[in-house]
């Protein structure tokens, strides 16, 4: 059996280099994109996500040499966000071999963008990423330029408009755990993952096989997202690349 | 040297980075010069039949490619909507196909059941060898996790052969279909070997060596 499960190394790009941050902050260096992705072939991981953070804050577009050495050096199916922000770009980034896109930002400033790239490029490489942040009453918000702007949409409403408009699949990222090693925010993928019928990938918060596990039978996530715990050994140690146990996760999940 | 077919469907880079990868010689071309002096041709493909067929029969390619495969039996690799047009016809057009195997390309029509699988068949997916083939040699021996072989699809119509001598590989998505077909030198591969790792490296290692 492969696994049902996509278990999806998501990866941060700052500037030229491979980071990951803490609850959006303090982006640590953690390596060279080439070496990491080279050592992720090896491991046969079925799927990457790339996310350029910080691109859209500091008005960056997408560095298309960066994505097209990684295009060249990965061989399992791709996807890329950080400031797509017109269709020409889009364009560009499948034409380097990218599986998808993925659109956070811009779409609080043009809905319609996911409506025009799903019609032309099909529903399935259109990726919509929704940040999300609990506030001092515990209510969920969405935030958007790497979580520095709150928006003013629940992020229930902002799912169902996103899968509406013709996203393929959601990757909803928890700021809070992100970085943390804290589990995954359950409670809000369930509540995303039940209010739409596109997949909803988790992320923020993976910290071993067993939140892996939590997040796609109590989250109903139908995909997880692993950061910190494919680049780090363990919580508080040095960079790592790995991926866990296989036979592991088709045995639980 | 792989003459790597660029009829205007769909992205050929990753291909060619797979080749390059392994140390194989490729080229991506349109000419029908080059297409002329093939040692080994690959068809890619994403998009409509017809589509690809129109292309294929108005600039000339068609012509080269019948007698490059049928009569100079040169090794041809067709991948997904590639594999597709070796067929005799389509479900998703009307134009009949190339006919290079005995076989017919169908929708998926899924129970409405079974609601956990949606067209496309899209992600990946498991092979189980029906027939020998040097295009398929070794496959279950790449994983270093031993695992089975599996690769990445993304489609929304299958293949399947009149004969199953045909058929070098079975995937099961709803039904069983035909994802790897081979006659003679002509091969066929339903999932894309150049986003399936190194199952997909062995393979294209296996045409680059046929």
């Amino acid at each position: 059996m492969t696994l049902r499960t996509r278990i999806i190394p998501c990866l941060q790009l700052l500037d030229q280099n491979l980071v990951k941050t803490v609850q959006f902050k303090n982006p640590a260096y953690i390596g060279d994109f080439i070496n990491t992705v080279r050592i992720f072939n090896e491991l046969e991981v079925d799927e990457l996500c790339f996310l350029s953070i910080r691109a859209t804050v500091k008005n960056l577009k997408p560095n298309i040499q960066i994505l097209s050495q990684i295009a060249e050096e990965c061989f399992m199916p791709l996807s890329y966000g950080g400031a797509i922000r017109d269709f020409e770009t889009a364009k560009n980034i499948f034409a380097l071999g990218f599986e998808k896109v993925v659109i956070n930002s811009y779409l609080f400033e043009n809905p319609e963008f996911i409506k025009k790239l799903s019609e032309h490029f099909g529903a399935q490489s259109v990726v919509v990423s929704m940040d999300v942040k609990k506030n001092m009453f515990g209510k969920y918000g969405v935030y958007s330029h790497s979580g520095t702007k709150k928006q003013n949409h629940k992020p229930v409403e902002w799912a169902q408009k996103m899968e509406k408009l013709g996203a393929g699949e959601i990757i909803l990222t928890s700021i809070d755990r992100d970085g943390t090693w804290a589990g995954y925010d359950i409670e809000l993928t369930k509540v995303i993952s039940e209010s739409v019928n596109i997949p909803v990938i988790a992320n923020g918060g993976a910290a071993n096989v067993s939140d892996i596990v939590d997040v796609v039978k109590d989250g109903m996530a139908s995909a997880v997202a692993l950061g910190s715990m494919v680049v780090y050994q363990q919580k508080g140690l040095g960079v790592l690349i790995n991926f866990p146990d296989k036979s592991k996760l088709r045995q639980l999940l | 040297m792989i003459t790597i077919l660029d009829y205007g469907m769909g992205n050929l880079g990753s291909i060619s980075n797979m080749f390059k990868k392994i140390g194989v010689k490729s080229i991506i071309t349109s000419s029908l010069d080059y297409l002329e002096d093939a040692e080994k041709i690959l068809l890619p493909g994403v998009g409509a039949f017809d589509k690809a067929m129109k292309i294929i029969n108005e600039k000339g390619f068609r012509k080269i490619l019948d007698k490059k495969v049928l009569n100079e039996r040169v090794p041809i690799l067709g991948i997904c909507l590639g594999m597709q047009l070796f067929t005799d016809n389509s479900e998703e057009g009307k134009l009949p196909g190339l006919g290079y195997i005995r076989a017919k390309t169908i929708r998926f029509r899924l129970p409405e059941s079974n609601s956990r699988l949606k067209v496309p068949h899209m992600g990946w997916n498991e092979v189980v060898k029906t027939n020998d083939s040097d295009l398929t040699h070794g496959i279950e021996e790449v994983s270093q996790y031993g695992d089975p072989p599996r690769f990445y699809f993304v489609h929304s119509y299958y293949v399947k052969v009149d004969n199953e001598a045909n058929s070098i590989l079975k995937t099961i998505y709803g039904i069983s279909f035909d994802s790897g077909i081979q006659n003679d030198n002509i091969f066929g591969a339903q999932f894309h070997p150049e986003k399936s790792h190194k199952f997909g490296m062995k393979v294209l290692e296996n045409f680059a060596n046929i």
